[in-house]
């Protein structure tokens, strides 16, 4: 279908209220960012089930202690679940004002337990048995059927899920350096691929990368030097360029494949989860409380893992997983989607969480309360499937 | 026309008796580049007689055409070429610059269980340190001896694929470094990743493929990146088990359970590695040798640590007996059918197209399988397929960032020997395919669209220029002598002039014609969609 008759059709669709504004749907006011914890983030020891006595049975280990039992024990965020203590400065805030919350028990129908196979499998957003279409993911079908969308990607490599129709930029964010190829030259490079099939990345690939050094670079003078460094500092990067410029982002971050001595309260995870808490505070601060109302942060990771500890103070790959909801209007607070009691009898294949809130049916409740998508559009971004709505902005 | 079918008709334009018509291009006031900076046209060289479709076999085989490869190549001819390509000597045919700088790392004199036990007991001394600023003093000193082994390592390599003259095998190297990933930066493997490349990796590069199962299965920097040094009966870990049957065999849906993986993982309990070194042989009163224990250099094979009962792997029976579980186990995944058809459709991949056509990898399927996996079998199918013949008429395969750098080094200093890998290193990283440095174990991509996004565009241009503009202390000389070798990216040369010039495009060449300086023309030259390709 053509991007004008993807438009003609939008006639008809009913205007929409969203957090009191009356919005004609579907368009790309809300800005949206989805950050991808690649490895499989072991969910079990961040959003923690600390009323059931098999967690702690699970990780002699490495199970974070209960609330109240220690000065490093979990957060209760309800008497159900607890949040794990590298959080309680970046996010805990976040959730006492009700802009976070947590859908347990959410994944895909994939059960190869392949980091590389599932991460496709949710990029792609196509159904898991069929034939693949690796050149058309789901953020950049949603790019294609929404209006005044300047969607981008920060990351090396242009990943899966904006793969498809229009040319998406795509950028490492965490070293932006002063271009070195001048004006002139651009051009020159321009011209030498006015023809080539890679024409439009190479003209998208000049402004992006002029955008983002602009944006960078006053950002770095506002504020002096900025202290962070690592995934916080791209987190910042992104807000100040979610503020002003783009409007639908992607970036991944990795470093969770817990296999060996992961740690509990304290260690190799608690400092990667720490970092990635400080980056998703430093996010809103940056975008700024404007912008922050009408943004949507999606975090996820390709699967869980195993529910009992490993061999090796760590954890193998599982099924079901936590994923995170963020924003300013968003409906937080709270944990969100259906629920089983975390206990033997309720994992999946005896090991693992269950997937009770599907990735795809997640993504599509969230999209048509952001952007009013109706039925048939919703079926071009997810096909074959009911979006579920867990009023979640 | 495609880029090379011009090359082709270039160099044929160069044979002896098309002399008129080779005078044709240089001549061409619009080809030649601005008076200013434009390097005289060269005497006619010697190579000729080469067509488009050889310049593209060259391309395709090697780290990038250049002068002296493309000399090699018109000797021997095609066939004899290609067959020494396949079937180099043991002994490196590296330039004396190239060889020296090898032979005086300590990575070619010293043994891998020397270096990786001193510097392993050097960074648990130092960890022992009670006062804390000896011990961050004492740990940055073993950091900086385990990065320097990893570097060395680097070098090593960088020259081994810029200078050999039997390139397939420094590019199977790769590959196959890339098929059995490992990451630099994990635990101690800084101290073993040149001896994987060298003794696990590059060995067997042109082997057979069972070998490689086995080098790297005991090689202990695999075992330490895939953690089944940390595998032990009642601590299963199945991270390694998984990966062998999804990214270093079978492929992931090819047939195997949850349940394949988790006996794999027993099978390959106590396959791990012993750091400590070798105890001097004393017979200790009451010591009983356990018959099934292996020590091979930093490999060990533990029976306590192994699980003896009986295991169902793939539909057969494996009873307990030790480490033959695991050759068994390896037998048994080497031959399976769907190990052939993964290992021929990544090959095919790399070398020709990001969809290889399926009765192709059938053939080279069939090969592997008949020839219990010898690489060379499965290369030549491709080689001299008719598949292959087409995807070099098409060129439109796009060189990944160790290509496109790699070729743009060998065309500008063809064999001018660098002296510092540094910078080479630095633009692989910019470019997000970092030499040893992919952290998660399904290696870099292979197909187009992972590596020409709009950023990774503007990158590479970047890098084009930086190549383009300057040496960037590539012959500038590690301390003590840091002496800077004069040298300059001579692209425009004679086997540009003979070779590269006409096949390029309009668009192309009006854009050289209007560059500014020698260093501006390099970089647009570089940046061009020809050179991508």
């Amino acid at each position: 279908m053509h991007r004008r008759d993807v438009l003609k059709g939008l006639a008809a669709v009913p205007l929409m209220t969203i957090a009191g504004r009356v919005w004609a749907a579907p368009k790309a006011d809300m800005r949206t960012l989805v950050v991808f914890l690649r490895g499989a983030y072991d969910a079990a020891n961040v959003v923690i089930p600390v009323s059931s006595p098999f967690y702690y049975e699970s990780r002699p280990t490495i199970a974070v202690p209960k609330p109240g039992s220690h000065p490093d024990a979990a957060v209760p965020l309800n008497p159900d679940w607890g949040l794990h203590p590298a959080l309680k400065d970046s996010l805990l805030p976040l959730w006492e004002k009700k802009q976070l919350a947590f859908v347990p028990f959410a994944g895909t129908d994939d059960l190869t337990r392949s980091h590389f196979e599932t991460q496709d499998t949710i990029e792609l957003g196509q159904p898991v048995h069929g034939t693949r279409n690796y050149n058309s993911g789901f953020m950049a079908r949603l790019a294609t059927v929404l209006t005044r969308t300047k969607p981008i990607a920060y990351t090396e490599q242009l990943p899966l899920v904006f793969r498809g129709g229009h040319a998406i930029p795509n950028i490492g964010i965490g070293s932006v350096g002063r271009p070195g190829v001048d004006d002139r030259q651009a051009k020159l490079i321009e011209s030498m691929y006015a023809k080539d099939a890679l024409g439009g990345a190479v003209s998208e690939g000049f402004k992006v990368r002029d955008d983002v050094y602009k944006t960078v670079e006053m950002a770095a003078a506002d504020r002096g030097a900025i202290s962070a460094k690592g995934f916080e500092l791209s987190a910042r990067r992104i807000g100040r360029l979610m503020r002003d410029q783009y409007n639908l982002g992607f970036v991944d971050v990795g470093g969770w494949d817990t296999h060996v001595g992961q740690g509990g309260a304290q260690g190799y995870l608690a400092g990667r989860i720490g970092e990635l808490g400080r980056a998703l505070a430093g996010f809103a601060q940056e975008i700024g409380p404007e912008a922050w109302n009408d943004t949507v942060v999606v975090v996820i990771s390709e699967f869980g893992r195993t529910f009992r500890e490993n061999g090796n103070r760590g954890t193998d790959h599982g099924h079901g997983s936590v994923y995170w909801v963020l924003g300013g209007a968003v409906k937080g607070g709270r944990i969100a989607g259906d629920q089983v009691k975390v206990d033997h009898a309720t994992l999946f294949q005896n090991r693992d969480y269950p997937v009770l809130t599907d990735y795809r049916a997640l993504f599509g409740g969230l999209f048509q309360r952001a952007y009013g998508l109706d039925q048939k559009l919703m079926a071009q971004v997810f096909p074959g499937v009911t979006a579920k709505d867990l009023a979640l902005v | 026309m495609s880029r090379l079918a011009q090359l082709a008709l270039l160099i044929a334009a160069l044979a002896p008796g098309a002399q008129a018509h080779a005078a044709e291009a240089p001549a061409q006031p619009a080809a030649a580049p601005p008076a200013a900076h434009a390097p005289a046209p060269p005497p006619a060289q010697a190579v000729a007689q080469l067509g488009a479709a050889d310049l593209a076999f060259i391309d395709r085989v090697t780290w990038g055409v250049n002068e002296s490869t493309a000399a090699e190549y018109q000797m021997l001819g095609r066939d004899r070429w290609l067959e020494r390509q396949l079937h180099p000597g043991a002994k490196d045919r590296l330039p004396a610059a190239a060889q020296a700088q090898i032979a005086a790392m300590p990575i070619s004199t010293q043994p891998v269980t020397d270096i990786a036990t001193a510097l392993t007991t050097q960074q648990r001394t130092a960890n022992q340190i009670q006062d804390p600023e000896l011990r961050k003093a004492g740990q940055q000193v073993s950091g900086q001896a385990m990065n320097e082994i990893g570097r060395q390592a680097a070098a090593r390599s960088l020259l081994r694929d810029l200078y050999s003259p039997d390139q397939l095998r420094e590019k199977m190297t790769w590959f196959w470094f890339n098929h059995f990933n490992v990451h630099l930066y994990k635990s101690d493997i800084r101290t073993t990743i040149g001896d994987y490349e060298e003794h696990a990796l590059r060995r067997n590069a042109l082997g057979k493929f069972r070998d490689l199962l086995h080098a790297t299965a005991t090689h202990p920097a695999m075992l330490r990146y895939l953690d089944n040094a940390e595998n032990a009966k009642g601590h299963i870990n199945e991270n390694y088990a998984r990966e062998i049957m999804e990214l270093h065999t079978m492929g992931v849906g090819s047939g195997y359970t949850q349940e394949d993986v988790q006996e794999l993982a027993r099978i390959l309990t106590g396959v791990g590695v012993n750091f400590q070194p070798l105890e001097p042989t004393v017979v200790r009163m009451g010591f009983v040798a356990q018959p099934d224990h292996i020590r091979t250099g930093l490999f060990e094979f533990n029976p306590n640590r192994h699980d003896y009962s009986v295991k169902h792997f793939l539909g057969q029976t494996i009873e307990g007996r030790g480490f033959p579980e695991v050759e068994q186990a390896l037998d048994i995944l080497a031959r399976q059918p769907a190990t052939a058809t993964f290992v021929s459709r990544k090959i095919a991949t790399y070398f020709m197209s990001d969809t290889p056509p399926d009765a192709l990898v059938a053939r080279m399927a069939q090969a592997f399988r008949s020839t219990d996996g010898d690489i060379v079998s499965v290369l030549l199918v491709m080689f001299r397929s008719g598949e292959f013949a087409n995807s070099l008429r098409a060129n439109d395969k796009y060189k990944d960032p160790m290509q496109f750098v790699l070729s743009a080094v060998r065309l500008a200093y063809d064999g001018k020997v660098i002296l510092n890998p540094q910078p080479i290193l630095g633009w692989l990283n910019r470019l997000a395919e970092g030499l040893y440095n992919h952290p998660t174990p399904d290696g870099y991509p292979m197909t187009a669209a992972a590596w020409n996004g709009p950023g990774q565009m503007a990158v590479r241009f970047e890098i084009a220029r930086q190549i383009g503009s300057n040496p960037a202390g590539m012959f500038k000389a590690l301390p003590p002598d840091t002496t800077e070798r004069p040298a300059f990216p001579q692209i425009a040369s004679a086997f540009y002039f003979n070779a590269v010039q006409p096949t390029l495009g309009a668009a192309t060449r009006a854009a050289l014609d209007q560059a500014a300086s020698p260093q501006e023309w390099n970089t647009l030259f570089l940046s061009s969609p020809e050179f991508m390709h």
